[in-house]
């Protein structure tokens, strides 16, 4: 299995999160994950202004690995993320690219006001990974109502799509392998 | 169905910004470019047609207002929208009034950002007739797992494309498990609502106390740790479709607060002043006989004309079993390239099998079946001892070591026993709702 990087920044005490991401990851891409600790000052994308991560310099952070035969590379944070027009991003990942980030912060039920809810919380990281890897592989959003890649910008439209790709994304993907 | 032709083209001085939403419309699938000043962006325009345009407000050299008059005199039909800072909210009250059609203050929701430029593109696209037409193809090839070659099913897809294109609210009948969210996908996804999202609300999942929450939302700090404002299902339906999946299990009460909402299509959010309108389509599903809930009082009568205004019937399965053969190798297809499995056919046996079997769970039962089968089976045919029907129904047999165990089986067998019915199961097992919800989720039990 071909070893993709998965960078916790900010995550301490989330193995649990980790592990479920680690399954879902060898499952749908047949990946091997690889847990490293960031290799860069996390604090660098951080914007004092907004009290928030700019996801995409947290990218151009991530780039800067060095272990070249890993596929591809994915942070994953609790931190609040986010891209100079909007005010915030689930994630991030470069169309076409090889580096992908995804934060927690906002799928916690926690955020809403809500009791905190584990599984869901797992459920909803694995998509987001997935989604944010599938835009590596060139995939742009898709409208099938259960895939992956369908565009989620609340969070529980999040919930109302699986954890899979539609046969035609999954093409997709293993044509860019 | 994504306007794939669709390009939007960005106009804005600072890179950051030209970079960051550039990024975000290429991965919704717009062909999007960008340009630094006036000049690059009136170069650009001549060399390309475009949908929509982003422009800054201020920019050093000719600035958006200015801007934006030019563009209307190459093309008057190109959507403009500006980007300001919050400063200049004064200067894009005047963009507006020279025709641009909204204006964005950085930063924006994104929810709120996709959900103005999908506008932005169904107002053009309303001025474009061939456009349209192009999507009427488009459409059609939408019905997916709602296939099928019988009577009934033929039925079923005319009057689905019937109502589709009018915006009256559709009743969904038929048993749990023959598709009837994808009748509603379908529905939205012919209809000019399709461009803005469909939205599920699971009304038998939602204890009374909850439901406002869910369906109205709330604004941020309306209550402790409320630390992000909520947006309810009503609010995301706006310009789309809200599905009512299991109408049926509304609590009376309820029931009042529902019929007001669809009579005046506005609301107010959790902790909020004002009250929202919103524009939405309602389409709802029950398994339950809705005339005798409403003769033994526990469902509003005029709810229920309001909801059934136009009707669609789904028949199970076990009456159109000429589906069965199409269905199951729809399904052998997508879960072989799913758990990436080189299965190609199901022996003429195994599809005896399928064919003869009750379906009492209907498609979503024959799809686990396939699903099961090709975990289990061995690549490239699928053989009788795959499928799981041989064993009979829900097995006796599963070791019940731990009470969790017990409990799990013992629910799946109430589940199957009354077909998925939520209420009846909670009834029989003398729990509420919401608790059988939790746990159905706990055991991860599947219909
Ligand atoms: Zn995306
Ligand atoms: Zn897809």
């Amino acid at each position: 299995m071909p070893p993709i990087l998965v960078v916790p920044i900010y995550f301490e005490g989330r193995h649990a999160l980790l592990d479920s991401l680690g399954l879902r990851l060898r499952r749908t891409f047949g990946l091997e994950p690889r847990i490293r600790q960031p290799w860069f000052d996390p604090e660098i994308p951080f914007q004092p202004a907004r009290s928030q991560y700019n996801s995409t310099l947290l990218l151009a952070q991530l780039l800067r690995d060095r272990e070249d035969e890993a596929e591809r590379v994915i942070g994953v944070t609790a931190v609040d993320l986010f891209i100079p027009v909007l005010t915030f991003v689930f994630g991030e990942a470069q169309l076409g690219g090889r580096a992908a980030v995804v934060s927690i912060h906002r799928l916690r039920s926690e955020a809403y006001g809500l009791p905190s809810d584990e599984r869901l919380l797992a459920g909803r990281l694995d998509k987001e990974a997935v989604h944010e890897l599938g835009h590596t592989y060139g995939l742009v959003h898709c409208d099938v109502p259960d895939c992956v890649m369908r565009s989620s910008t609340y969070v529980e439209e999040i919930d109302f799509k699986s954890a899979e790709f539609c046969p035609a994304c999954l093409a997709e993907v293993r044509a860019a392998r | 169905m994504k306007p794939e032709s669709a390009t939007i083209l960005i106009v804005d001085d600072e890179f950051s910004v030209r970079d960051s939403l550039c990024g975000w419309f290429r991965k919704d699938g717009y062909h999007t470019d960008t340009a630094e000043n006036a000049t690059e962006a009136l170069r650009k325009l001549q060399e390309a047609a475009w949908d929509v345009v982003l422009l800054d407000i201020k920019m050093p050299g000719m600035d958006g207002l200015e801007l934006q008059e030019r563009i209307h005199q190459i093309d008057p039909e190109i959507v403009t929208i500006m980007i300001t800072a919050y400063a200049s909210v004064e200067s894009a009250v005047q963009a507006l009034k020279q025709g641009a059609f909204d204006y964005i203050t950085k930063p924006i929701d994104p929810d709120e950002l996709s959900h103005l430029v999908r506008r932005a593109l169904d107002q053009r696209r309303l001025k474009s007739e061939n456009v349209q037409l192009r999507q009427k193809i488009e459409q059609l090839s939408q019905l997916g797992e709602v296939v099928g070659d019988s009577p009934q099913m033929q039925k079923v897809l005319e009057l689905v494309r019937s109502v589709a294109e009018t915006d009256a609210t559709v009743l969904v009948r038929g048993e749990s498990g023959t598709g009837k969210e994808l009748i509603a996908q379908a529905i939205h996804a012919n209809s000019r609502r399709r461009f803005f999202p469909i939205v599920p609300v699971n009304c038998g999942a939602l204890s009374e106390t909850l439901l406002e929450s869910e369906l109205f939302g709330h604004e941020k700090g309306a209550f402790t740790g409320a630390a992000y404002r909520r947006k309810g299902r009503i609010e995301m339906a706006n310009g789309g479709t809200l599905f009512l999946d299991e109408v049926g299990t509304i609590a009376l009460k309820t029931q009042v607060e529902l019929l007001r909402v669809l009579e005046t299509k506005e609301f107010t959010r959790l902790g909020g002043t004002r009250s929202t309108r919103v524009d939405f389509r309602v389409v709802c599903a029950t398994n339950q006989n809705l005339e005798k809930l409403v003769e033994d009082g526990q469902f509003r009568e005029d709810l229920y004309y309001r909801l059934n205004v136009f009707s669609i019937y789904l028949p199970p399965l076990r009456e159109r079993r000429e589906d069965i053969p199409l269905l199951a190798r729809h399904f052998l297809q997508k879960y072989s390239l799913q758990m990436n499995k080189g299965f190609t056919e199901i022996s003429p046996e195994a599809m005896d099998l399928l064919v003869r079997h009750e379906w009492p769970g209907n498609v979503r039962e024959l799809a686990n079946a396939v699903e099961r089968a090709l975990v289990v089976g061995k690549p490239p045919v699928v053989r009788p001892g795959d499928l799981p029907m041989r064993i009979g129904s829900l097995s006796e047999n599963v070791p019940a070591d731990s009470l969790a165990a017990m409990e799990k089986t013992h629910i799946a067998r109430i589940l199957e026993r009354s077909n998925w019915n939520i209420t009846r199961a909670a009834e029989v097992l003398k729990i509420d709702r919401v608790t059988l919800y939790n746990k159905i989720k706990k055991y991860d039990l599947r219909k």
